[in-house]
């Protein structure tokens, strides 16, 4: 496990996983894409005549924390404000996020990530341009803040996670979000050299 | 926000120049760009958000992220409503916790 860095010569950033770090990459990019396209981006309630005749997008907060969590209220103070600029921000964003994190399957699985992993030993090697690697980026943070948000992740809490058992399916999420903290931060590197 | 270790001191406080209140035109009260702390984002990555997207330089990038750790949010960019609304939805698009509001 290395993470990413910038290849010297070509200015490309490049990574190598083993066959079960590509996997797990998939899996976590893949339930993100799940999420974002699967709870409806729709505006609920009020006026059900309206609501048929309101297809341009949601105007009020999504159910799940995940979904809070990346399309935030941007006017705290001002409800109708709010409600507006998620009518117009929400779905290009969701879009947007869901594009990248799709991306990410599709680039593993380019450079040689079978869509079943049964092989051992297999090495799979992913070479990013500039906006690739962006893309990437901004990713990892969502599968993070999506991590983050289901495991109650805190400011300072680092020990309470190395306290838990191994075998404590939360313990072993955490270290998961842990790991992709690592790669985000070799990323981050290999992107401000 | 997420400690790490390659974050240099603090740097000196920049004063932006400000816009002078004037009587006789009629300068709209500028909108601000509000980016919140959260114990996810690494302040690289914020670092890194702040130099790529407003094009600050490393130093100014620095002192804003500093300034969400340590007093939990700050004021990244001002501006008109519309502007802020743009860099509002950046970002979230780079999953930063920002919220809008007219400078007081």
């Amino acid at each position: 496990m290395s993470g990413f860095a910038r290849h010297r010569r070509s200015g490309r950033v490049i990574a190598t996983f083993t066959g079960f770090e590509a996997d797990l990459l998939r899996s976590l990019t893949s339930q993100l894409v799940e999420l974002l396209r699967n709870e409806r981006a729709a505006p609920t309630g009020g006026d059900p005549l309206e609501a048929m005749f309101d297809f341009s997008g949601p105007t009020s907060e999504p159910e799940d924390p995940v979904l809070r969590r990346l399309f935030p209220t941007a006017y705290p103070d001002d409800e109708e404000a709010a409600a507006e600029f998620r009518r117009f921000t929400e779905g290009t964003l969701r879009d947007g996020k869901a594009d990248a994190a799709a991306a990410i399957i599709d680039a593993l699985e380019e450079a040689g990530l079978p869509p079943l992993l049964e092989e051992e030993g297999l090495v799979i090697d992913v070479e990013l341009d500039e906006g690739e690697a962006t893309a990437w980026l901004r990713s990892f943070t969502d599968v993070r803040l999506a991590l983050a948000t289901r495991l109650g992740v805190e400011e300072g809490d680092e020990d309470y996670w190395h306290t838990l058992p191994d075998d404590d399916p939360r313990a072993q999420a955490h270290d998961i979000y842990e790991w992709v903290g690592y790669l985000q931060e070799t990323l981050v590197d290999a992107l401000s050299g | 926000m997420c400690h790490d270790e390659r974050v240099s001191a603090p740097s000196p406080v920049e004063v932006e120049p400000d816009l002078r209140p004037d009587e006789s035109t009629f300068v709209a009260k500028p909108w601000v760009t509000i980016v919140w702390n959260d114990p996810v984002n690494l302040m690289s990555y914020v670092t890194f958000v702040f130099t790529k997207y407003f094009g600050y330089d490393k130093k100014k990038a620095e002192k804003l992220m500093l300034e969400v750790h340590h007093d939990g949010k700050s004021v990244v960019s001002t501006g008109s409503r519309e502007e802020m609304e743009r860099d509002v939805q950046a970002m979230h698009e780079y999953g930063l916790w920002a919220t809008m509001e007219h400078d007081s």
